[in-house]
Protein backbone atom coordinates (compact mmCIF):
# COMPACT_ATOMS: atom_id res chain seq x y z
CA UNK A 1 0.00 0.00 0.00
CA UNK A 2 2.62 2.59 0.82
CA UNK A 3 5.04 1.85 -2.11
CA UNK A 4 1.99 3.43 -4.32
CA UNK A 5 3.02 6.84 -2.87
CA UNK A 6 6.83 6.80 -2.13
CA UNK A 7 8.41 10.22 -4.39
CA UNK A 8 10.94 9.44 -6.74
CA UNK A 9 13.01 12.01 -4.95
CA UNK A 10 11.60 12.88 -1.78
CA UNK A 11 11.42 11.38 1.37
CA UNK A 12 7.66 11.49 2.51
CA UNK A 13 7.63 8.76 4.65
CA UNK A 14 8.62 10.84 7.67
CA UNK A 15 6.79 13.80 6.87
CA UNK A 16 3.75 11.49 6.45
CA UNK A 17 4.83 10.17 10.19
CA UNK A 18 5.20 13.44 12.01
CA UNK A 19 2.08 14.91 10.02
CA UNK A 20 -0.48 11.76 10.89
CA UNK A 21 1.43 12.29 14.97
CA UNK A 22 0.76 16.22 14.70
CA UNK A 23 -3.41 15.23 14.35
CA UNK A 24 -2.84 12.69 17.00
CA UNK A 25 -0.94 14.82 19.75
CA UNK A 26 -2.95 17.62 18.78
CA UNK A 27 -5.94 16.00 19.70
CA UNK A 28 -4.34 14.85 22.95
CA UNK A 29 -2.81 17.86 24.13
CA UNK A 30 -5.92 19.76 23.25
CA UNK A 31 -8.18 17.39 25.35
CA UNK A 32 -6.34 17.51 28.27
CA UNK A 33 -6.32 21.45 28.19
CA UNK A 34 -10.18 21.02 28.06
CA UNK A 35 -10.10 18.53 31.30
CA UNK A 36 -7.71 21.22 33.09
CA UNK A 37 -10.18 24.43 32.24
CA UNK A 38 -12.79 22.08 33.59
CA UNK A 39 -11.27 21.40 36.98
CA UNK A 40 -10.64 25.25 37.40
CA UNK A 41 -14.68 25.20 37.05
CA UNK A 42 -15.55 21.80 39.07
CA UNK A 43 -12.20 21.16 41.25
CA UNK A 44 -13.68 17.84 42.08
CA UNK A 45 -12.84 16.76 39.02
CA UNK A 46 -8.89 16.34 39.93
CA UNK A 47 -10.63 13.04 41.40
CA UNK A 48 -8.43 13.81 44.59
CA UNK A 49 -5.39 12.18 43.08
CA UNK A 50 -1.90 13.40 42.95
CA UNK A 51 -1.48 11.89 39.38
CA UNK A 52 -4.59 13.71 37.69
CA UNK A 53 -4.02 17.40 39.87
CA UNK A 54 -4.27 20.34 38.41
CA UNK A 55 -0.68 21.21 38.89
CA UNK A 56 0.51 17.85 37.67
CA UNK A 57 -1.50 17.78 34.15
CA UNK A 58 -1.32 21.62 33.16
CA UNK A 59 2.52 20.80 32.67
CA UNK A 60 1.27 17.83 30.78
CA UNK A 61 -0.57 20.02 28.75
CA UNK A 62 1.39 22.56 27.66
CA UNK A 63 4.22 20.03 26.96
CA UNK A 64 1.69 17.90 24.33
CA UNK A 65 0.33 21.28 22.58
CA UNK A 66 3.83 22.88 22.27
CA UNK A 67 6.16 20.29 21.81
CA UNK A 68 4.18 17.43 20.96
CA UNK A 69 1.37 18.93 18.33
CA UNK A 70 3.61 21.76 17.74
CA UNK A 71 6.86 20.19 17.36
CA UNK A 72 5.47 17.72 15.26
CA UNK A 73 3.74 19.87 12.65
CA UNK A 74 7.42 21.80 12.07
CA UNK A 75 9.51 18.57 11.81
CA UNK A 76 6.71 17.60 9.07
CA UNK A 77 6.49 20.69 7.39
CA UNK A 78 10.12 21.39 7.46
CA UNK A 79 10.98 17.46 6.45
CA UNK A 80 8.70 18.49 3.49
CA UNK A 81 9.22 22.05 2.41
CA UNK A 82 13.25 21.85 2.34
CA UNK A 83 13.25 19.07 -0.31
CA UNK A 84 10.58 20.84 -2.37
CA UNK A 85 12.20 24.06 -2.21
CA UNK A 86 15.67 22.62 -2.52
CA UNK A 87 14.85 19.90 -4.59
CA UNK A 88 16.64 17.42 -3.15
CA UNK A 89 16.04 14.11 -0.89
CA UNK A 90 16.82 14.51 3.00
CA UNK A 91 20.25 13.87 3.43
CA UNK A 92 19.88 10.96 5.66
CA UNK A 93 16.40 8.55 6.00
CA UNK A 94 17.94 7.11 8.58
CA UNK A 95 18.84 10.21 10.85
CA UNK A 96 15.34 11.22 10.11
CA UNK A 97 13.73 8.23 11.18
CA UNK A 98 15.73 8.67 14.41
CA UNK A 99 14.28 12.12 14.67
CA UNK A 100 10.73 11.02 14.36
CA UNK A 101 11.03 7.96 16.82
CA UNK A 102 13.30 9.85 19.60
CA UNK A 103 10.97 12.55 19.47
CA UNK A 104 7.79 10.48 19.84
CA UNK A 105 10.18 8.63 22.49
CA UNK A 106 10.46 12.63 24.44
CA UNK A 107 6.67 12.97 24.24
CA UNK A 108 6.17 9.51 25.77
CA UNK A 109 8.78 10.37 28.22
CA UNK A 110 6.83 13.19 29.11
CA UNK A 111 3.54 11.81 29.02
CA UNK A 112 5.06 9.28 32.36
CA UNK A 113 7.09 11.29 34.36
CA UNK A 114 5.17 14.89 34.62
CA UNK A 115 2.39 12.94 36.16
CA UNK A 116 4.69 11.26 38.20
CA UNK A 117 5.17 14.46 39.61
CA UNK A 118 9.13 14.67 38.24
CA UNK A 119 9.92 18.07 37.14
CA UNK A 120 12.78 20.47 37.10
CA UNK A 121 9.43 23.51 37.94
CA UNK A 122 11.05 25.54 34.83
CA UNK A 123 8.06 26.76 32.95
CA UNK A 124 7.89 25.24 29.06
CA UNK A 125 11.28 23.26 30.34
CA UNK A 126 9.88 20.99 33.45
CA UNK A 127 10.98 17.64 32.04
CA UNK A 128 14.17 16.12 34.12
CA UNK A 129 18.07 15.51 33.04
CA UNK A 130 17.89 12.03 31.23
CA UNK A 131 14.95 13.07 28.92
CA UNK A 132 16.58 16.71 28.38
CA UNK A 133 19.78 14.64 27.54
CA UNK A 134 17.95 12.81 24.53
CA UNK A 135 15.92 15.90 23.70
CA UNK A 136 19.70 17.05 22.45
CA UNK A 137 20.48 14.52 20.80
CA UNK A 138 17.43 14.84 18.44
CA UNK A 139 17.54 17.78 18.16
CA UNK A 140 21.01 17.91 17.26
CA UNK A 141 20.37 15.65 14.57
CA UNK A 142 16.91 17.02 13.17
CA UNK A 143 19.79 20.01 12.95
CA UNK A 144 22.13 17.49 10.96
CA UNK A 145 19.50 16.55 8.48
CA UNK A 146 17.72 20.00 8.22
CA UNK A 147 20.91 21.99 7.55
CA UNK A 148 22.50 18.79 5.55
CA UNK A 149 19.67 19.16 3.21
CA UNK A 150 19.84 22.45 2.33
CA UNK A 151 23.76 22.28 2.16
CA UNK A 152 23.32 19.75 -0.90
CA UNK A 153 20.26 21.56 -2.33
CA UNK A 154 20.02 21.85 -6.29
CA UNK A 155 18.72 25.68 -6.50
CA UNK A 156 20.94 28.55 -6.60
CA UNK A 157 18.86 30.03 -3.77
CA UNK A 158 17.75 29.30 -0.08
CA UNK A 159 13.76 29.82 -0.16
CA UNK A 160 12.82 32.19 3.13
CA UNK A 161 10.92 29.13 4.77
CA UNK A 162 14.08 27.63 5.26
CA UNK A 163 15.93 30.37 6.46
CA UNK A 164 12.89 30.58 9.36
CA UNK A 165 13.13 26.66 10.15
CA UNK A 166 16.75 27.04 10.38
CA UNK A 167 16.73 29.75 12.78
CA UNK A 168 14.28 28.09 14.68
CA UNK A 169 16.40 24.58 15.03
CA UNK A 170 19.50 26.55 15.51
CA UNK A 171 17.65 28.67 18.64
CA UNK A 172 16.03 26.12 20.17
CA UNK A 173 19.10 24.11 20.58
CA UNK A 174 21.41 26.66 22.18
CA UNK A 175 18.20 27.59 24.22
CA UNK A 176 17.57 24.57 25.64
CA UNK A 177 20.97 23.06 26.22
CA UNK A 178 21.96 26.32 28.34
CA UNK A 179 18.62 26.63 30.05
CA UNK A 180 19.09 22.97 31.08
CA UNK A 181 22.59 23.13 32.28
CA UNK A 182 22.05 21.17 35.36
CA UNK A 183 23.17 19.19 38.28
CA UNK A 184 21.78 15.73 39.37
CA UNK A 185 21.40 14.50 42.20
CA UNK A 186 19.37 11.24 41.61
CA UNK A 187 18.17 9.73 38.31
CA UNK A 188 15.26 12.47 38.16
CA UNK A 189 16.10 15.09 40.22
CA UNK A 190 18.50 17.70 39.51
CA UNK A 191 19.29 21.22 40.09
CA UNK A 192 20.04 24.45 37.66
CA UNK A 193 23.20 25.13 37.79
CA UNK A 194 22.29 29.09 37.94
CA UNK A 195 21.34 31.00 41.42
CA UNK A 196 18.44 33.24 42.16
CA UNK A 197 17.83 36.19 39.29
CA UNK A 198 20.36 34.77 37.04
CA UNK A 199 18.61 31.28 36.86
CA UNK A 200 14.95 33.57 35.98
CA UNK A 201 16.63 35.49 33.54
CA UNK A 202 17.74 32.25 31.85
CA UNK A 203 14.55 30.39 32.70
CA UNK A 204 12.60 33.18 30.79
CA UNK A 205 15.50 33.86 28.41
CA UNK A 206 14.62 30.80 27.42
CA UNK A 207 10.70 30.78 27.61
CA UNK A 208 10.44 33.21 25.41
CA UNK A 209 12.32 32.38 23.02
CA UNK A 210 10.42 29.20 23.19
CA UNK A 211 7.39 31.45 22.11
CA UNK A 212 9.62 33.78 19.45
CA UNK A 213 11.39 30.97 17.98
CA UNK A 214 9.66 27.78 18.35
CA UNK A 215 6.19 29.17 18.13
CA UNK A 216 7.03 32.22 15.97
CA UNK A 217 9.96 31.68 14.08
CA UNK A 218 9.11 27.52 12.75
CA UNK A 219 5.71 28.67 12.20
CA UNK A 220 6.52 31.50 10.01
CA UNK A 221 8.75 29.14 8.17
CA UNK A 222 5.64 27.16 7.55
CA UNK A 223 3.59 30.26 6.95
CA UNK A 224 6.47 31.36 3.71
CA UNK A 225 5.62 28.15 1.87
CA UNK A 226 2.33 26.77 2.38
CA UNK A 227 0.55 30.85 2.15
CA UNK A 228 1.91 31.09 -1.02
CA UNK A 229 1.08 27.44 -1.77
CA UNK A 230 -2.29 27.37 -1.20
CA UNK A 231 -2.88 31.37 -2.71
CA UNK A 232 -1.02 29.67 -5.81
CA UNK A 233 1.11 33.08 -5.57
CA UNK A 234 4.72 34.26 -4.82
CA UNK A 235 4.78 35.61 -1.39
CA UNK A 236 3.65 39.59 -1.77
CA UNK A 237 7.47 40.77 -1.15
CA UNK A 238 10.75 38.50 -0.96
CA UNK A 239 12.44 41.75 -0.16
CA UNK A 240 10.51 42.21 2.91
CA UNK A 241 10.88 38.88 4.26
CA UNK A 242 14.55 39.30 3.76
CA UNK A 243 14.20 42.05 6.46
CA UNK A 244 11.30 40.58 8.50
CA UNK A 245 14.11 37.68 8.95
CA UNK A 246 16.89 39.59 10.54
CA UNK A 247 14.99 42.13 12.43
CA UNK A 248 12.82 39.40 13.92
CA UNK A 249 15.47 37.25 15.21
CA UNK A 250 17.65 40.27 16.04
CA UNK A 251 14.58 41.36 18.45
CA UNK A 252 13.16 38.47 19.92
CA UNK A 253 15.90 37.24 21.75
CA UNK A 254 16.07 40.30 24.23
CA UNK A 255 12.31 40.43 24.63
CA UNK A 256 12.00 37.46 28.01
CA UNK A 257 12.93 39.85 30.61
CA UNK A 258 9.25 41.32 30.61
CA UNK A 259 8.27 37.99 32.07
CA UNK A 260 9.94 39.53 35.04
CA UNK A 261 8.95 43.06 35.51
CA UNK A 262 8.88 44.00 39.20
CA UNK A 263 10.75 41.57 40.35
CA UNK A 264 13.72 40.58 41.81
CA UNK A 265 16.12 41.29 38.55
CA UNK A 266 17.45 44.65 37.91
CA UNK A 267 15.12 47.35 36.68
CA UNK A 268 17.48 47.97 33.63
CA UNK A 269 17.15 44.55 32.67
CA UNK A 270 13.53 44.96 32.72
CA UNK A 271 13.38 48.42 30.92
CA UNK A 272 15.79 46.15 28.23
CA UNK A 273 13.06 43.73 27.85
CA UNK A 274 10.11 45.82 27.56
CA UNK A 275 11.81 48.22 25.08
CA UNK A 276 12.87 45.28 23.11
CA UNK A 277 9.22 43.64 23.11
CA UNK A 278 7.98 47.01 21.84
CA UNK A 279 10.26 47.16 18.82
CA UNK A 280 9.39 43.33 18.09
CA UNK A 281 5.97 45.11 16.89
CA UNK A 282 7.37 46.21 13.98
CA UNK A 283 9.26 42.90 12.48
CA UNK A 284 5.93 40.93 13.43
CA UNK A 285 3.60 43.08 11.51
CA UNK A 286 6.01 42.91 8.61
CA UNK A 287 5.77 39.49 8.16
CA UNK A 288 1.86 39.54 8.79
CA UNK A 289 0.96 41.86 6.35
CA UNK A 290 3.60 40.08 4.14
CA UNK A 291 1.49 37.17 4.52
CA UNK A 292 -1.93 38.91 4.16
CA UNK A 293 -0.93 40.76 0.81
CA UNK A 294 -0.07 37.34 -0.79
CA UNK A 295 -3.59 37.20 -1.26
CA UNK A 296 -4.05 40.43 -3.17
CA UNK A 297 -6.00 39.50 -6.18
CA UNK A 298 -6.73 36.16 -4.90
CA UNK A 299 -9.27 37.55 -1.92
CA UNK A 300 -11.75 35.55 -4.05
CA UNK A 301 -10.66 32.20 -3.39
CA UNK A 302 -11.43 32.54 0.61
CA UNK A 303 -14.85 32.22 -0.39
CA UNK A 304 -14.48 28.92 -1.43
CA UNK A 305 -11.36 27.71 -0.02
CA UNK A 306 -11.31 26.64 3.80
CA UNK A 307 -7.59 25.77 3.92
CA UNK A 308 -6.48 29.48 3.05
CA UNK A 309 -9.45 30.65 5.52
CA UNK A 310 -7.30 28.58 7.96
CA UNK A 311 -4.13 30.55 6.85
CA UNK A 312 -5.37 33.87 6.88
CA UNK A 313 -6.92 34.04 9.99
CA UNK A 314 -4.17 32.50 11.66
CA UNK A 315 -2.74 35.75 10.22
CA UNK A 316 -5.38 37.91 11.94
CA UNK A 317 -4.87 36.47 15.27
CA UNK A 318 -0.90 36.62 14.70
CA UNK A 319 -0.76 40.48 13.73
CA UNK A 320 -3.47 40.56 16.91
CA UNK A 321 -1.08 38.71 19.42
CA UNK A 322 1.56 40.28 18.35
CA UNK A 323 0.01 44.06 19.14
CA UNK A 324 -1.83 42.49 22.48
CA UNK A 325 2.21 41.22 23.58
CA UNK A 326 4.16 43.98 23.43
CA UNK A 327 1.62 46.50 24.98
CA UNK A 328 1.28 43.93 27.72
CA UNK A 329 5.50 43.76 28.17
CA UNK A 330 4.89 48.08 29.06
CA UNK A 331 5.24 47.63 32.38
CA UNK A 332 2.28 50.06 33.59
CA UNK A 333 0.27 47.01 32.00
CA UNK A 334 1.86 44.67 32.81
CA UNK A 335 1.19 45.59 36.57
CA UNK A 336 -2.26 44.92 35.64
CA UNK A 337 -2.15 42.18 33.76
CA UNK A 338 0.42 39.73 35.28
CA UNK A 339 -0.40 37.22 37.21
CA UNK A 340 -3.87 37.39 35.82
CA UNK A 341 -5.92 35.48 33.33
CA UNK A 342 -5.05 37.90 30.60
CA UNK A 343 -2.05 36.26 30.18
CA UNK A 344 -3.57 32.78 29.88
CA UNK A 345 -5.75 34.35 26.97
CA UNK A 346 -2.76 36.40 24.94
CA UNK A 347 -1.23 33.06 25.39
CA UNK A 348 -4.11 31.25 23.74
CA UNK A 349 -4.66 33.98 21.34
CA UNK A 350 -1.63 32.89 19.59
CA UNK A 351 -1.03 29.63 20.44
CA UNK A 352 -4.58 28.60 18.81
CA UNK A 353 -5.42 31.81 16.73
CA UNK A 354 -1.58 31.63 15.05
CA UNK A 355 0.03 28.30 15.81
CA UNK A 356 -2.69 25.63 15.78
CA UNK A 357 -4.58 27.20 12.53
CA UNK A 358 -1.26 28.12 10.70
CA UNK A 359 -0.52 24.53 11.06
CA UNK A 360 -4.35 22.94 10.74
CA UNK A 361 -4.14 24.97 7.40
CA UNK A 362 -0.49 23.56 6.52
CA UNK A 363 -1.91 19.65 7.75
CA UNK A 364 -4.90 20.12 5.05
CA UNK A 365 -2.42 21.33 2.30
CA UNK A 366 0.26 18.31 2.94
CA UNK A 367 -1.80 15.28 3.89
CA UNK A 368 -3.59 15.50 0.62
CA UNK A 369 -0.45 15.67 -1.28
CA UNK A 370 1.43 13.08 0.64
CA UNK A 371 -1.33 10.65 -0.47
CA UNK A 372 -1.19 11.40 -3.89
CA UNK A 373 -3.73 13.62 -4.16
CA UNK A 374 -4.57 17.50 -3.77
CA UNK A 375 -7.81 17.18 -1.93
CA UNK A 376 -8.84 16.29 1.38
CA UNK A 377 -11.48 14.20 1.24
CA UNK A 378 -14.59 16.69 2.33
CA UNK A 379 -13.90 19.77 2.33
CA UNK A 380 -17.14 20.71 3.83
CA UNK A 381 -15.72 19.36 7.12
CA UNK A 382 -12.24 21.55 6.33
CA UNK A 383 -15.38 24.66 6.61
CA UNK A 384 -17.06 23.27 9.63
CA UNK A 385 -13.67 22.68 11.55
CA UNK A 386 -12.27 26.16 10.76
CA UNK A 387 -16.02 27.67 12.24
CA UNK A 388 -15.31 25.44 15.09
CA UNK A 389 -11.68 26.91 15.40
CA UNK A 390 -12.59 30.26 15.26
CA UNK A 391 -15.85 30.38 17.59
CA UNK A 392 -13.66 28.16 20.45
CA UNK A 393 -10.81 30.71 19.65
CA UNK A 394 -12.99 33.71 19.81
CA UNK A 395 -14.58 32.72 23.24
CA UNK A 396 -11.73 31.14 24.92
CA UNK A 397 -9.63 34.69 24.80
CA UNK A 398 -12.67 37.09 25.00
CA UNK A 399 -13.42 35.04 28.73
CA UNK A 400 -9.98 35.44 29.59
CA UNK A 401 -9.72 39.26 28.84
CA UNK A 402 -12.64 39.67 30.80
CA UNK A 403 -11.55 37.17 33.55
CA UNK A 404 -7.74 38.84 33.79
CA UNK A 405 -8.80 42.53 33.45
CA UNK A 406 -11.53 41.74 36.46
CA UNK A 407 -8.63 39.87 38.31
CA UNK A 408 -5.84 42.29 37.83
CA UNK A 409 -8.79 45.42 39.05
CA UNK A 410 -9.79 43.26 42.25
CA UNK A 411 -6.57 42.06 43.44
CA UNK A 412 -5.47 45.72 43.29
CA UNK A 413 -8.37 47.93 44.65
CA UNK A 414 -7.78 49.50 48.24
CA UNK A 415 -9.72 50.64 50.45
CA UNK A 416 -9.62 54.17 52.20
CA UNK A 417 -6.71 52.99 54.79
CA UNK A 418 -5.33 51.06 52.54
CA UNK A 419 -6.22 47.86 53.39
CA UNK A 420 -7.20 45.53 50.12
CA UNK A 421 -10.35 45.84 49.27
CA UNK A 422 -11.13 42.21 48.10
CA UNK A 423 -10.04 38.83 49.42
CA UNK A 424 -8.14 36.40 46.49
CA UNK A 425 -11.05 34.07 47.18
CA UNK A 426 -13.95 36.84 45.88
CA UNK A 427 -11.82 37.60 42.91
CA UNK A 428 -11.88 33.56 42.33
CA UNK A 429 -15.49 33.65 42.36
CA UNK A 430 -15.86 35.98 40.54
CA UNK A 431 -14.03 34.38 37.92
CA UNK A 432 -16.01 31.15 37.91
CA UNK A 433 -18.31 32.37 34.58
CA UNK A 434 -15.50 33.46 32.71
CA UNK A 435 -13.68 29.69 32.98
CA UNK A 436 -17.02 27.80 32.40
CA UNK A 437 -16.88 29.91 28.99
CA UNK A 438 -13.28 29.06 28.50
CA UNK A 439 -14.09 25.45 28.92
CA UNK A 440 -16.92 26.03 25.91
CA UNK A 441 -14.14 27.35 23.86
CA UNK A 442 -11.95 24.55 24.41
CA UNK A 443 -14.50 22.23 23.92
CA UNK A 444 -15.23 23.58 20.32
CA UNK A 445 -11.56 23.59 19.64
CA UNK A 446 -11.41 19.57 20.46
CA UNK A 447 -14.35 18.72 18.28
CA UNK A 448 -12.45 20.14 15.48
CA UNK A 449 -9.80 18.62 15.77
CA UNK A 450 -11.60 15.11 15.66
CA UNK A 451 -13.17 16.08 12.40
CA UNK A 452 -9.74 17.11 11.29
CA UNK A 453 -8.77 13.45 12.47
CA UNK A 454 -11.93 11.69 10.70
CA UNK A 455 -11.13 13.76 7.45
CA UNK A 456 -7.41 12.44 7.31
CA UNK A 457 -8.56 9.23 8.25
CA UNK A 458 -11.06 8.86 4.99
CA UNK A 459 -8.06 10.98 2.81
CA UNK A 460 -5.44 8.43 3.74
CA UNK A 461 -8.45 5.54 3.41
CA UNK A 462 -9.70 6.53 0.06
CA UNK A 463 -5.76 6.96 -1.11
CA UNK A 464 -5.17 2.99 -0.16
CA UNK A 465 -8.50 1.96 -2.15
CA UNK A 466 -7.17 3.73 -5.40
CA UNK A 467 -3.91 4.74 -5.46
CA UNK A 468 -2.49 7.22 -8.11
CA UNK A 469 1.16 6.86 -8.40
CA UNK A 470 2.90 9.94 -8.81
CA UNK A 471 4.19 11.04 -11.82
CA UNK A 472 7.69 10.36 -12.21
CA UNK A 473 9.45 13.52 -13.72
CA UNK A 474 11.25 15.06 -10.99
CA UNK B 1 34.91 54.96 27.53
CA UNK B 2 31.89 55.46 29.51
CA UNK B 3 28.58 53.51 29.27
CA UNK B 4 26.39 56.21 27.94
CA UNK B 5 28.93 56.49 24.98
CA UNK B 6 29.26 52.78 24.80
CA UNK B 7 25.29 52.54 24.36
CA UNK B 8 25.03 55.31 22.11
CA UNK B 9 27.67 53.41 19.67
CA UNK B 10 26.00 49.92 19.71
CA UNK B 11 22.67 51.50 18.98
CA UNK B 12 24.47 53.36 16.48
CA UNK B 13 26.19 50.41 14.90
CA UNK B 14 22.69 48.58 15.04
CA UNK B 15 21.09 51.08 13.09
CA UNK B 16 23.35 51.07 10.17
CA UNK B 17 23.22 46.99 10.13
CA UNK B 18 19.75 47.71 10.03
CA UNK B 19 19.79 50.18 7.21
CA UNK B 20 22.44 47.85 5.67
CA UNK B 21 20.23 45.07 5.36
CA UNK B 22 17.03 47.15 4.22
CA UNK B 23 19.71 48.86 1.18
CA UNK B 24 21.27 44.96 0.38
CA UNK B 25 17.75 43.88 -0.14
CA UNK B 26 15.89 46.44 -2.06
CA UNK B 27 19.11 46.92 -4.13
CA UNK B 28 17.58 46.80 -8.01
CA UNK B 29 20.73 44.65 -8.18
CA UNK B 30 19.27 41.62 -6.45
CA UNK B 31 15.74 42.01 -7.69
CA UNK B 32 16.02 38.94 -10.27
CA UNK B 33 17.63 37.28 -7.38
CA UNK B 34 15.07 37.64 -5.11
CA UNK B 35 12.05 36.75 -7.66
CA UNK B 36 13.85 33.29 -8.88
CA UNK B 37 14.01 32.52 -4.86
CA UNK B 38 10.31 34.01 -4.74
CA UNK B 39 9.08 31.45 -7.08
CA UNK B 40 10.43 28.29 -5.44
CA UNK B 41 8.07 26.72 -3.82
CA UNK B 42 6.32 26.90 -7.49
CA UNK B 43 9.46 25.48 -9.53
CA UNK B 44 9.02 21.52 -8.92
CA UNK B 45 5.06 21.85 -9.44
CA UNK B 46 5.18 19.28 -12.57
CA UNK B 47 5.44 16.74 -9.80
CA UNK B 48 1.83 18.27 -8.02
CA UNK B 49 -1.16 16.49 -9.42
CA UNK B 50 -3.54 19.16 -10.23
CA UNK B 51 -1.59 22.38 -10.41
CA UNK B 52 0.25 21.80 -13.49
CA UNK B 53 -1.46 24.88 -14.96
CA UNK B 54 1.90 27.19 -14.13
CA UNK B 55 3.91 26.52 -17.02
CA UNK B 56 6.58 28.40 -15.92
CA UNK B 57 7.65 30.68 -13.16
CA UNK B 58 6.40 34.21 -14.30
CA UNK B 59 9.57 36.20 -13.01
CA UNK B 60 7.53 39.77 -13.28
CA UNK B 61 4.30 38.19 -12.27
CA UNK B 62 4.24 40.06 -9.14
CA UNK B 63 4.17 43.86 -11.25
CA UNK B 64 0.91 43.05 -13.15
CA UNK B 65 -0.70 41.22 -10.69
CA UNK B 66 -2.88 44.20 -8.96
CA UNK B 67 -5.66 43.51 -6.25
CA UNK B 68 -8.80 42.61 -9.11
CA UNK B 69 -11.13 42.14 -5.91
CA UNK B 70 -12.65 45.33 -5.65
Amino acid sequence: MKTAFEHPVYNYKVVRQFAIMTVVWGIIGMLLGVIIAAQLVWPELNLGLPWTSFGRLRPLHTNAVIFAFGGSALMATSYYVVQRTCQVRLISDKLAAFTFWGWQAVIVSAVITLPLGFTTSKEYAELEWPINILIAVVWISYAIVFLGTIKQRKTAHIYVANWFYAAFILTVAVLHIVNNAAIPVGAFKSYSIYPGAVDAMVQWWWGHNAVGFFLTAGFLGMMYYFVPKQAERPIYSYRLSIVHFWALITTYMWAGAHHLHYTALPDWAQSLGMIMSIILLAPSWGGMINGMMTLSGAWHKLRTDPTLRFLVVALSFYGMSTFEGPMMAVKTVNALSHYTDWTIGHVHSGALGWVAMITIGSMYHLIPRLYGDTDMYSVKLIAVHFWLATIGTVLYIAAMWVNGILQGLMWRAVNADGTLMYTFVEALEASHPGYVVRWIGGLFWVTGMLLMALNVYMTVKRSNAEPQPLPQTA
Amino acid sequence: MDMGTFRGITTLLILIAFLGIVAWAYSKRRRKDFDEAANLPFADEQDDAGHDDRASPDVDARQDRGDRNT
